[in-house]
């Protein structure tokens, strides 16, 4: 074992938790606004088939600059996707479990329908645009080895952190979260904000679905994220509504399950396969008997999360 | 596309067909359904199926009209998914994936006037026939492919559940590469699931990172393909041709080939001879075929796998012949014998030389 040895393993770390990570940080301010959006893993799909088909349509005209076009409508159509929801949720008040619920499977089901054209094609993967002597370099590989939303992606977590904990407007943001009613006393616009916070959660789901048919495997397939839009969710829960923390349970994730697969091929079958596979469920549990554990000493979800906000019914 | 949703759509825009034809034609074409696990899009397990009821439509045409369900979970929702396909007034029904089987059996039990056919499974009925393909025969193939272009002596193979199906797999693909390089070894991910197209390329590249320059795969995505690509190693298709997802490192596929399974299933129908029956078909009945090699496959290596392809048609060739041994050393066939069909269709135990 040698240096080469864990810069590859951490490059397979960071494929692993990007996408998750992207989401996860999106709706981590959605929740902050005390909207709950459980439609993430649609609009993830939304999100990659968008930037694949613009990827391929434009790639002829726009050459190198095409994956960054479809990154970008990656984004939109994910922001577009939240706004649906936005609009049930925020103007017409309805269930915000049920109406996320039903985003994710339309997300499913309108990504499937988009992308069933384009099944079976492949774009060039968005990788690292750093010249070749650093990302092919054995060792700077290991900074400057990865696509550019690899980069983004942390940039985020530390902007998002550093908005909600340090400006005026995250704190506005928190406010409305926490206590609705509050803020709109005062003078805020509620359900402005949320539309805005909801937007942003949309965008960034995009772009981390954008990253599974983009970058992992450039090409599109059905259902591709596989589930992955659940797991952000849960990592939002995890992470006790923190950024920072965020970026480590993330970064916990990917690194176990990296671990089980060197684990495997390795050949060190220490622990039986189904141990491996339920793993996810047990941290949920745990996560689950954490965080109502921690809610009789006082929560510390946004109090409003989840609720419905009608000043005028 | 059709979901389960527009099927009862077209179902239901269906109920006035039915009087015209009765007016027009002597004899009402049969009615074929199929219940497919994936997406007919997803270029691997279902698509082959797809291909197979699309060749059935050609091959009978005005004698069949055939229609499917897609994404059907392997759970207690794909028997209403199978009644509402005899309800529809299908007559032989496949269910194409092996967690259908009870479910199968449970809808058949209700609708014995419809036969059933299940993919992959043992459990049989009077109105339930199984029917399997020989996917080894094809592993036999690949893996004396990678046995000859491995130059770590280390290959890979990213599985998804420990069933006789991948392990038959992984056996032979080992057995054969071993036949060409007998100190090979196999590393083996199972990574618990069929599809994850994030998860099998991490595992690929997993597998790649630890010295495997040759990859197969038993999952439902072109994944493993794409960082083989990557990578510059190599890898196969597995069930369909997939060279179009990596051109450089796909080196040939086995293919699946339903088609001419379900054109007999149907012509048995049609003139009653139609039985319960347990049929494990393979490359000699043409269920199993070789995709073209790839430019990067030498002459010296499409001679050997040639060699492999008639033998196991004439039935001279059987890559479960013993001596094998299992991971510990163990023997398990002996020298000169053959394992026996029921033998490989419970087989839970890796070849020597299987790293997992």
């Amino acid at each position: 074992m040698n240096l080469g040895f864990f810069i590859d393993a951490l490059i397979t770390v960071v494929g692993v938790t990007t996408p998750i990570l992207l989401a996860a940080t999106g709706e981590l301010v959605v929740e902050k606004s005390g909207v709950l959006n459980l439609g993430i893993e649609g609009m993830m799909l939304i999100g990659a088939v968008t930037g694949f088909a613009v990827t391929l349509n434009y790639g002829p005209d726009l050459g190198d600059m095409a994956p960054w076009f479809g990154v970008l409508a990656a984004a939109l159509a994910g922001a577009a996707s939240s706004m649906l929801f936005a609009v049930l949720v925020l103007t017409l008040g309805s269930n915000q479990v049920a109406t996320g619920l039903a985003l994710a499977i339309f997300g499913i089901g309108l990504s499937s329908l988009i992308g069933a054209s384009y099944v079976g094609m492949i774009v060039p993967s968005f990788d690292s645009v750093f010249p070749d002597s650093l990302a092919g370099d054995p060792f700077w590989r290991v900074v400057f080895g990865y696509s550019p939303l690899v980069y983004f992606a942390l940039l985020m977590v530390f902007a998002v952190g550093w908005f909600l904990n340090r400006t005026r407007a995250g704190l506005i943001l928190r406010a409305v979260g926490e206590n609705d009613l509050s803020a709109h006393s005062i003078g805020y616009p509620v359900i402005a904000i949320r539309y805005a916070a909801i937007a942003f959660g949309g965008a960034l789901a995009g772009i981390g679905g954008a990253y599974f048919s983009m970058v992992i495997t450039p090409m599109w397939a059905e259902q591709m994220t596989a589930g992955r839009g659940w797991i952000a969710l849960a990592l939002v829960v995890f992470s006790g509504w923190r950024a920072g923390r965020l970026l480590a349970g993330a970064y916990f994730f990917g690194v176990l399950m990296t671990l089980e697969l060197y684990a495997k091929a390795s050949g060190f079958s220490f622990l039986p396969s189904q141990f491996w596979a339920a793993m996810p469920y047990i941290a949920a549990v745990v996560a689950l008997a954490v965080i109502s554990a921690r809610e009789v000493a006082g929560s510390e979800a946004p109090a409003c999360l989840g609720r419905p906000f009608l000043p005028n019914a | 596309m059709i979901t389960r949703r527009n099927l009862m759509k077209t179902a239901a825009a269906g109920l006035t067909l039915p009087a015209l034809t009765r007016s027009g034609f002597a004899a009402e074409p049969l009615k074929v359904g199929f219940v497919y696990l994936g997406a007919i899009g997803d270029y691997g397990w279902t698509w082959s199926h797809e291909q197979g009821r699309k060749a059935l439509d050609a091959a009978l045409k005005g004698q069949v009209v055939t229609s499917y369900v897609e994404n059907v979970k392997e759970d207690a929702s794909a028997i209403p998914v199978m009644k509402d396909l005899a309800q529809q007034g299908n007559k032989l029904i496949f269910t194409t994936s092996y967690g259908y089987m009870d479910q199968t059996i449970e809808a058949a039990k209700q609708f014995p006037n419809v036969k059933w056919e299940h993919c992959t499974g043992y459990k049989r009925a009077d109105n339930v026939g199984t029917y399997n393909s020989r996917f080894y025969q094809g592993r036999a193939v690949t893996g004396t492919i990678a046995g000859m272009m491995s130059k770590t002596g280390t290959i890979g193979f990213v599985g998804s559940f420990k069933i006789p199906e991948v392990v038959m797999g992984v056996n032979a693909f080992t057995l054969a590469a071993q036949a060409i390089n007998p100190k090979i070894t196999t590393k083996l991910v199972m990574i618990d699931t069929w599809f994850d197209p994030a998860k099998e390329a991490a595992a690929a590249e997993t597998l790649a990172n630890l010295g495997c320059d040759v990859i197969a795969q038993h999952v439902d995505s072109p994944a493993v393909l794409q960082v083989c690509e990557k990578r510059k190693i190599y890898g196969f298709g597995y069930g369909a041709d997939m060279s179009r997802f990596a051109p450089k490192a796909h080196l040939t596929a086995s293919l699946d080939l339903w088609g001419p399974y379900y054109i007999e299933r149907a012509k048995a129908m049609l003139d009653g001879s139609w039985k319960s029956d347990d049929v494990w078909w393979g490359l000699k009945e043409g269920l199993l075929d070789i995709a073209p090699y790839s430019k990067a496959v030498p002459e010296n290596v499409r001679a050997a796998t040639e060699k492999i392809i008639a033998g196991t048609k004439a039935g001279t060739y059987e890559i479960f012949t013993g001596p094998i041994s299992d991971q510990s050393g163990k023997e398990r066939v002996a020298k000169g014998q053959r394992m026996e069909d029921k033998d490989l269709l419970v087989m839970d135990w890796y070849v020597k030389g299987v790293q997992s």
